[in-house]
């Protein structure tokens, strides 16, 4: 079961939460740029997935990814230097927001060609299962990728090959402003999976319980079989697609029915119910998260920018 | 002892996979087919599923897969049957393979070696005849050897599979019956570097890959006029080496530039600027170029021939410049 307890679970929502309403302000400073896509309304899942990856774990996600990168051991502070460009963030300034690396924490990034981190979890977790080596490894993904190529032909190979992959969809409902019913003659996207014999399942991804308890059997029958497993997470995002977006393809009232279902509040909401919290654990856990990410902002603030000079390092491992 | 081209590239890739357990080989008809040009026949019962993957008709998967595997420790060789079809893992070679380093301020290295077939001249009709190693070239990030030798062919792979960074493997499919002597073991000689095959002091004659071998029969021809035609092969597109190209521009004074790529926008204009930006006062006349004629390649024999730089063009052109 979860390597985390349930106010660690709550902390980690807040957190990814916190961070991104902070991203959205300093975006609106102008001090992060570029692309910024926020994952508030989605935080269940990767608290919920994040919770049972272990350090030597790879996990690879998409440009909504702030708060995967954040829960599999990268710091606020080097998310936040990252976004701002400098040198500190967890990509030396040279990503972004879309592009969140670190090899230490086994984090593959930030990939923002839609499908394109698929395949390559796909050879992460082929080399692990050659190697021997005790490593789970997830691939982050959204609904929309799932109208690529690129993900047809993993599943296809993940199961024909029998890679140890656990494929997690974020549904959504939107790639982009393209709903679901308007780019996919199958909406049932477990069926899909199954198609190539992939064994799957879906999951209420407002509910990070849910999501924990059908991961840890993904991740179980990944390990017993030796085979990929697919997760449909059924999700909403809360916010915009990007900074860009207004939003015309949707109306209120179903961003306002989802929001009665925030991933955050219907936790805490039965931790209390349940007297498994109490309103002044929660008023601490939220004073944590607020100097967490305040001291990340300070980080970010207080970081250096690159030299010109060392424009043209990072192409080669040598320099030509 | 003689070698063909294709035993050599066998060579080179049995050398690979008996050196190292983590190298392993993926790509359409590598196994139970023996390769597509019977380069790898026999390897999957010798070497096993395993290490010999047939994959399906799936170019942009299985070539994430072996960035991911490149990623996690393993050395793949991703084999793409020809150029044509690296298209369509073109968002993989270029969009993560190629800048996965610069994107994560260099945490993430990808020891890809990726090989395919290229070239015209086989009738194959316009989808299966292209060059675009000139145009991969274009792409910071990445390497690109065009093994024109069988003595290439046979020892390139050893340093691709030793680079940390992603390779990319030309192999002519014009040169697999050429044979050559060759030595008992594969020379020590790095293929990153361009390498004078024929010195000279009339004219230097730039090329690489399927074009060597019709410049050195050009040379041949001047040499009985007492003419010494320098020939260099490059054997690495990118990076390209600069220093062996300029000294010999400057010794020389003249230039043609073989390339087996579109004209517009290629290799021969990059080299052809680079000489113009470093050795201007050096030339006593202008860089010239011969390049694939600016249609896509046609079927018909001699129109294909027509389309392709030919041995007796190279040696027209050359008399022009050096009259």
């Amino acid at each position: 079961m979860a390597l985390l307890d349930h106010v660690t679970l709550l902390l980690n929502m807040m957190r990814i939460r916190r961070m991104e309403e902070v991203c959205a302000e300093l975006y609106t400073q102008e001090k992060i740029r570029g692309f910024l896509h926020l994952y508030i309304g989605e935080e269940a899942v990767a608290a919920g997935v994040l919770s049972l990856m272990r350090p030597q774990d790879n996990v690879m996600a998409t440009y909504r990814e702030h708060g995967h990168a954040l829960l599999k051991g990268v710091s606020a502070k080097q998310i936040l230097a990252e976004m701002f460009g400098k040198v500190e963030g967890c990509s030396h300034g040279r990503g972004g927001s879309m592009h969140l690396f670190s090899s230490v924490n086994r984090f593959f990034g930030g990939n923002a060609i839609v499908a394109s981190g698929i395949p390559q979890a796909a050879g992460l977790a082929l080399a692990a299962k050659r190697l021997k080596e005790d490593r789970h490894t997830v691939c982050f993904f959204g609904e929309g990728a799932m109208a690529e190529g690129a993900f047809h032909e993993t599943m296809n190979m993940a199961e024909l090959w029998k890679i140890p992959l656990l494929f997690c969809c974020e549904n959504n409902l939107y790639a982009m402003g393209t709903a679901l019913k308007r780019s996919q003659s199958q909406m049932d996207l477990v069926k899909k999976a199954n198609a190539y014999n992939v064994t799957a399942n879906s999951v209420d991804g407002m509910n990070i319980i849910e999501v924990i308890e059908k991961t840890q059997i993904a991740l179980d029958f990944i390990k017993r079989e030796q085979r990929p497993y697919f997760l449909e997470f059924k999700t909403y995002r809360f916010r915009p697609h990007s900074m860009f977006d207004p939003e015309l393809y949707r109306n209120k009232e179903e961003v306002m029915n989802w929001k009665e279902k925030c991933p955050i509040l219907t936790f805490k909401g039965h931790l209390l119910q349940k007297n498994m919290i109490s309103e002044l654990q929660i008023q601490e856990l939220t004073l944590k998260v607020e100097k967490e990410i305040q001291e990340a902002i300070i980080f970010a603030e207080q970081g250096t920018w690159e030299p010109i000079e060392d424009l043209e390092k990072h192409v080669y491992e040598n320099d030509l | 002892m003689k070698m063909t081209y294709r035993e050599a590239l066998r060579e080179g890739l049995k050398n690979a996979l008996e050196e190292n357990p983590n190298v392993f080989l993926v790509g359409e008809d590598v196994g139970a087919y023996g390769g597509t040009y019977a380069v790898t026949k026999g390897f999957l019962e010798t070497y096993g599923p395993e290490r010999i993957m047939d994959a399906p008709l799936s170019e942009v998967g299985f070539t994430g897969i072996g960035i991911g595997a490149a990623m996690g420790g393993l050395r793949p060789i991703v084999e793409i049957m020809t150029v044509n079809f690296s298209l369509l893992a073109l968002d993989q070679i270029i969009n993560s393979a190629a800048i996965l380093r610069h994107m994560s301020g260099g945490q993430i290295s990808v020891p890809l070696v990726i090989r395919m077939t290229t070239g015209g001249g086989r009738q194959l009709g316009a989808q299966h005849s292209h060059s675009f190693e000139g145009w991969y070239a274009h792409i910071p990030g990445i390497k690109i050897l065009a093994p024109a030798t069988v003595e290439d062919a046979r020892s390139c792979l050893s340093y691709a599979l030793k680079d940390p960074d992603p390779v990319l493997i030309f192999e002519h499919a014009l040169l697999l019956n050429t044979s050559e002597e060759v030595g008992e073991l594969p020379e020590i000689r790095s293929p990153f570097k361009a390498v004078v095959r024929k010195s000279g002091t009339a004219l230097t004659l730039i090329t690489y890959g399927g074009m060597l071998n019709r410049c050195l029969e050009a040379a041949k021809e001047f040499e009985k006029l007492g003419k010494e035609i320098e020939v260099i092969d490059l054997r690495c597109l990118r990076p390209l080496d600069n220093e062996t190209i300029f000294q010999s521009v400057k010794k020389n004074h003249r230039v043609l530039i073989v390339d087996e790529g579109w004209k517009s926008g290629s290799l021969s204009a990059e080299i052809s600027a680079r000489i113009m930006e470093n050795c201007f006062f050096d030339l006593d006349a202008p860089v010239e170029r011969l390049c694939r004629r600016e249609v896509p390649i046609p079927y018909a024999r001699h129109l294909e021939l027509a389309a392709i730089p030919q041995a007796d063009e190279i040696i027209k052109k050359i008399q022009e410049i050096i009259k």
